[in-house]
């Protein structure tokens, strides 16, 4: 194969997993920003809107957008259940007690799954508008991954905005800056911090739908990795940041798609151990992010 | 007084090894096992309690350092024979290495506490959220390695077939250094200066305390520990392989720790012996039951479920903890009775003059 076109098809491959770490982690960020709360529970939630995608697109005749972006409305309701039965009892508690809050939940969600669904990893089946493949210019891409990804990029912009230019993201900026400040300005936290865990929850939802579709298949355990790498997405572009986390996601997918690409083969069984060791060499040199100070 | 004291260890080991004893004599292979397991999760929890909760290192990594401890002991000890079949391509010096089991046992905690001194170098500038994130890269590293490095590992299939050592004495002879260790450690100035590390480290600093190298010592010390415990249960299970030493069991060893009281070494221990006989209890309950005429569909996952929201009731109702920092033992029943009795130590000094 000619170069150009390899390098332009790991291209392709690079934005679509990107993307999926940018949305996965904006979720984080967002979480972070407002609760200063590293919500492993979050991958998760990836999986879950990944099993409630396999089971919208198997009902007849509901329109093909419906299912996809139901996931994202049920999800993100499950964000905000959950912050309200778990997170809010131990908001003053020290973080430590919040980070194992989320362990808990992470395996709570896991092993629920299990128990109604078994472990047993299932087949991602699309519908026949969905599943054929797209040459374009002699890279292949899957209808899937095309408009999931148009999605994926609509879904940022819009939250990018909303956090950037409306009355609620100003509300979202001014808890994440100080929470008590911002409560003695007549902002209602309690309600802003559940919306935020529902945003990030939802957007959480639609990143599984992106993976169920690359990967072809969805097991309880397939958020895990993926909530992890989000968070080394997130730090990478600075925690608390939405353009960050967006930068920091595809950076990640394009440098896990490099390693993966351009490396020995036999190097690529050390894909995720590279992830972590870049995770661990950012937070040791530049702990404030890519975007820090802009 | 140190008669009382002869006196006390001596009965307390006597007790422990008449104990022991019964218990090789009338329990079944199953209980034995499961007696096994049960000290080897009382080595872990305490030795994580280390970190997380008096030195204030908030780690993830413990499954990590007990897979390095789980290999390296089995690496050193798998027959020759055996090796020469499975592991056809491992170095010569390693190939010919047929070692009996105590010092597999130390090499084992031996490079596990490397492991540590390694990853605490870097990691350990980090503080609270990030270096539990941190370490639990440190995991995920160690898991894809065990993965990859075919050669020494057999990667995902696992290595099956370790001779079975680990005993029920050799589990006790562990948990036992294990306490008396950590016991007498927490129990001295080290112990102290690692609390007031956990509490203020710029006091500490100022008190010339050295922060970084009490930390560093403190996670490869329990590092060592779950090295340790690596190497009793790859030989208790006699297989391994890279999926065993996951996520999911860090949250168990964390879950011990935090449920017994980061801070309080025999809340560990106490939380150890719980958390690892309910969830066996539950595990029947997962093969599905017939109760009372109704029938109980297999529910897989269950256990995990009722220790989780266990921790998040816990969190939430008792957030230090069942024992929080306190400690139960002799010393702390004669306090006890002290109380009552309305003798306080302080208070008959203060009497007296």
């Amino acid at each position: 194969m000619d170069l150009a076109l390899y390098l332009a098809q790991q291209l392709v491959n690079a934005v679509s997993l990107g993307s999926v770490y940018a949305l996965s982690a904006i979720g984080l960020s967002l979480v972070y920003g407002v609760l200063r709360l590293i919500n492993f529970a979050h991958g998760d939630l990836l999986a879950l809107g990944a099993y409630a995608a396999l089971a919208l697109l198997a009902v007849p005749r509901l329109p093909l957008g419906a299912a996809l972006l139901l996931p994202v409305a049920l999800v993100g309701a499950v964000g905000l259940a959950v912050e309200r039965v778990a997170y809010r009892p131990i908001r003053r508690a020290p973080e430590v007690n919040a980070l194992i809050v989320s362990l808990a939940l992470s395996v709570i969600v896991q092993n629920l799954l299990v128990m109604t669904l078994t472990a047993q990893p299932r087949p991602f089946h699309l519908p026949p508008q969905l599943a054929g493949l797209l040459l374009l210019g002699g890279v292949v891409v899957s209808r899937m991954a095309l408009l999931t990804t148009a999605l994926a990029v609509g879904l940022m912009t819009a939250l990018h905005l909303m956090v950037r230019r409306t009355r609620v993201g100003t509300a979202i900026r001014a808890t994440a800056e100080d929470r008590d400040a911002a409560e003695l300005m007549g902002i209602p936290t309690d309600r802003v911090i559940g919306l935020t865990f529902a945003l990030g929850a939802a957007l959480g939802g639609f990143a599984g739908v992106m993976l169920g579709g690359q990967y072809g298949r969805i097991d309880p355990f397939m958020g895990f990795l993926p909530g992890l790498k989000a968070f080394v997405a997130a730090v990478l572009g600075g925690l608390g940041s939405v353009p960050g986390a967006i930068l920091g996601g595809y950076l990640l997918g394009f440098g896990e798609i490099l390693f993966v690409g351009l490396l020995p083969p036999a190097l690529s069984g050390y894909r995720d151990a590279f992830v972590f060791t870049l995770l661990i060499l950012i937070l040791l040199l530049r702990p404030q992010g890519v975007l820090a100070g802009r | 007084m140190r008669a009382a004291v002869l006196l006390r260890t001596g009965g307390t080991a006597a007790a422990a090894v008449l104990l022991l004893l019964l218990a090789e004599r009338t329990l079944n292979e199953y209980h034995l096992r499961l007696l096994n397991v049960v000290g080897i999760n009382v080595i872990l929890a305490t030795s994580l309690n280390l970190t997380n909760g008096f030195t204030g290192i908030f780690s993830l990594g413990h499954a990590g350092f007990m897979a390095v401890g789980a290999y390296a002991g089995t690496l050193l000890t798998f027959p020759v024979a055996r090796k020469a079949m499975l592991l056809p391509d491992l170095p010569r010096w390693l190939a010919q290495v047929e070692w009996p089991f105590l010092p597999a046992l130390l090499a084992g905690g031996a490079l596990a506490a490397l492991a540590a001194v390694a990853v605490g170098w870097p990691v350990l500038r980090l503080r609270g959220h990030y270096l539990a994130v941190a370490t639990l890269g440190f995991m995920v590293i160690v898991q894809v390695l065990a993965t990859n490095l075919d050669r020494y590992t057999r990667g995902a299939l696992g290595i099956n077939g370790i001779p079975p050592y680990t005993t029920l004495w050799w589990v006790a002879a562990c948990v036992a250094a294990t306490l008396v260790v950590l016991g007498h450690l927490l129990d001295s100035g080290v112990g102290r200066a690692l609390r007031a590390v956990r509490d203020d480290d710029l006091v500490a600093q100022a008190l010339g305390i050295p922060v970084a190298r009490y930390r560093l010592g403190a996670l490869t010390l329990g590092a060592g520990f779950a090295g340790v415990a690596g190497v009793l249960w790859a030989h208790l299970i006699t297989v391994i392989s890279p999926g065993a030493f996951s996520f999911l069991l860090t949250f168990q060893i964390v879950v011990m720790v935090v449920v017994g009281g980061m801070g309080s070494l025999s809340g560990s221990v106490v939380a150890a012996v719980l958390l690892t006989l309910v969830p066996e209890g539950l595990r029947r309950l997962e093969q599905g039951a017939v109760v009372a005429g109704l029938t109980i569909p297999p529910l897989f996952g269950l256990s995990q479920i009722v220790l989780a929201c266990a921790l998040v009731l816990v969190m939430i109702y008792r957030p230090a903890g069942l024992l929080g920092q306190a400690e139960v033992g002799w010393r702390h029943l004669r306090h006890l009775r002290d109380l009552r009795q309305r003798r306080l130590p302080a208070r008959e000094a203060e009497e007296r003059g």
